[in-house]
């Protein structure tokens, strides 16, 4: 959808701040937040694309005026209220009240290091050949899905090169609206500069995005 | 383990809004039989003490020092950080970029946050926020500007946004001087924003001409 989160290319934010010495958290509770949102992941009732999703559909000034754990925040009690874990009751008062769903699985405590380790591959066996080679020009299509997707606006239309065939990977699209499980073949498609920004562009930059094959056409 | 208290005292007014609401929510989880204290605190300790950008760094230095790895780094990054122990949750597959003299390379995810958390740790705020994520794609070198960084005329910059679960790690260049230098001793180089691409390895004016 387009959302707040499709950032690139927007202006009116500023200079790039860094903050010296930076924590690796700025609060106990970002901690927590982290934390509940790996496990809860780590229940299987959602994607890594069906929570960007929760976290991409907060209305825009909510999500640009948030830090980046209050986002997650959010995110994650509407997608836990969403597919009837818990009500908004219970995060009021932040005690069960209606009873428990049960979850596909639980991550103990003991589990964590080998979980985190082996994380959660997104290839999977290709059904039919690549439709591109490296090399091929393609063009990203014109679209504007109410759903969740990967292809940036500041890349729909444009005109770019394979470079490099990823693998078949878990399409995001789908997924992302609680679908069975697809994949498509991932490339990693180059833009250049003046392509994606107009002639005024630096010509010697060039972007490039991965992009699944539904995304694509010839070009 | 933390020694974070789990059902305490969820509303007391000493809690700040956010602070309440997290609180809430933990304890719900917990209570739900969603989530696993002891997991909470287990994933906490991983980004807080095991995981940051000196694995990175290990990659990047063992890049430098042996052109076997580097070369299996650059045809499959995922297996060649595996070597080193590396991977999994947020860096299920791997891509390594290499600057060379001609091209420099800038990693960005302008969708939200994606990071290779296993190499680099959580990502800092500034690769969260918006102005970098805006500006990044359209404004290359005034992003590098913003980290007081300029590159030497005629090297080209090349900008990967993160769209998907591909996970990219720029290795930089060696800088000149270090010929002598051990493995360990480079490691110490290879800042986090150099495998951003927003910096460069930096040699300290002490650590120059020293072997070991």
């Amino acid at each position: 959808m387009n959302g707040a989160q499709d950032l690139g290319g927007q202006m009116g934010f500023g200079a790039v701040r860094q903050e010296p010495d930076e924590p690796i958290f700025h609060a106990e509770w970002e901690k927590r937040v982290l934390a509940i949102n790996v496990a809860a992941g780590a229940m299987g009732a959602w994607t890594i694309d069906g929570i960007r999703a929760a976290r991409e559909s907060l209305p825009p000034a909510q999500y640009l005026s948030s830090s980046y754990y209050e986002i997650w925040l959010a995110g994650l009690n509407r997608i836990l209220v969403e597919q009837g874990f818990v009500t908004p009751e219970e995060l009021q008062q932040g005690k069960p009240l209606a009873p428990a769903k049960t979850p596909k699985r639980v991550l103990k405590g003991d589990e964590v290091a080998a979980v985190l380790r082996r994380g959660f591959p997104y290839e999977r066996e290709a059904e039919a050949p690549a439709r591109f080679a490296v090399g091929d020009a393609v063009r990203t299509r014109v679209m504007h899905p109410q759903h969740h997707t990967r292809l940036p606006r500041y890349a729909r239309g444009k005109q770019g090169v394979i470079e490099r065939i990823t693998g078949c990977h878990v399409f995001p699209d789908t997924g992302a609206q609680g679908l069975p499980e697809t994949a498509q073949w991932l490339y990693t498609v180059v833009f250049t500069g003046p392509e994606l920004w107009g002639r005024d562009a630096d010509p010697t930059s060039s972007v490039s995005i991965e992009a699944w094959e539904s995304y694509l056409e010839p070009a | 383990m933390s020694g974070h208290h789990h059902h305490d005292h969820d509303h007391d007014n000493h809690f700040t809004p956010i602070e309440a609401r997290v609180k809430a929510l933990e304890s719900l989880m917990v209570g739900k039989g969603y989530v696993d204290p002891a997991a909470l605190d287990a994933i906490v300790d991983t980004y807080e003490t095991k995981i940051g950008p000196r694995n990175g760094a290990r990659v990047v230095a063992r890049a430098w020092t042996d052109p076997a790895f580097a070369a299996r780094l650059k045809a499959d990054g995922t297996a060649a950080v595996a070597e080193l122990g590396f991977g999994g949750r947020g860096g299920e597959h791997t891509v390594a970029c290499f600057n060379t003299p001609d091209e420099h390379n800038l990693i960005v995810c302008t969708l939200c946050s994606c990071y290779p958390w296993p190499l680099l740790g959580l990502p800092p705020v500034w690769y969260k926020s918006p102005p970098y994520r805006a500006k990044a794609v359209i404004d290359p070198r005034g992003t590098l500007a913003d980290f007081g960084l300029t590159l030497p005329e005629g090297q080209r910059i090349r900008v990967w946004d993160s769209t998907a679960e591909t996970r990219f790690l720029v290795i930089p260049m060696r800088p000149a001087g270090t010929e002598s230098w051990s493995e360990e001793k480079l490691a110490t180089i290879v800042n986090r924003d150099s495998m951003i691409g927003t910096g460069l390895p930096r040699v300290q004016e002490s650590q120059r001409g020293t072997a070991s």
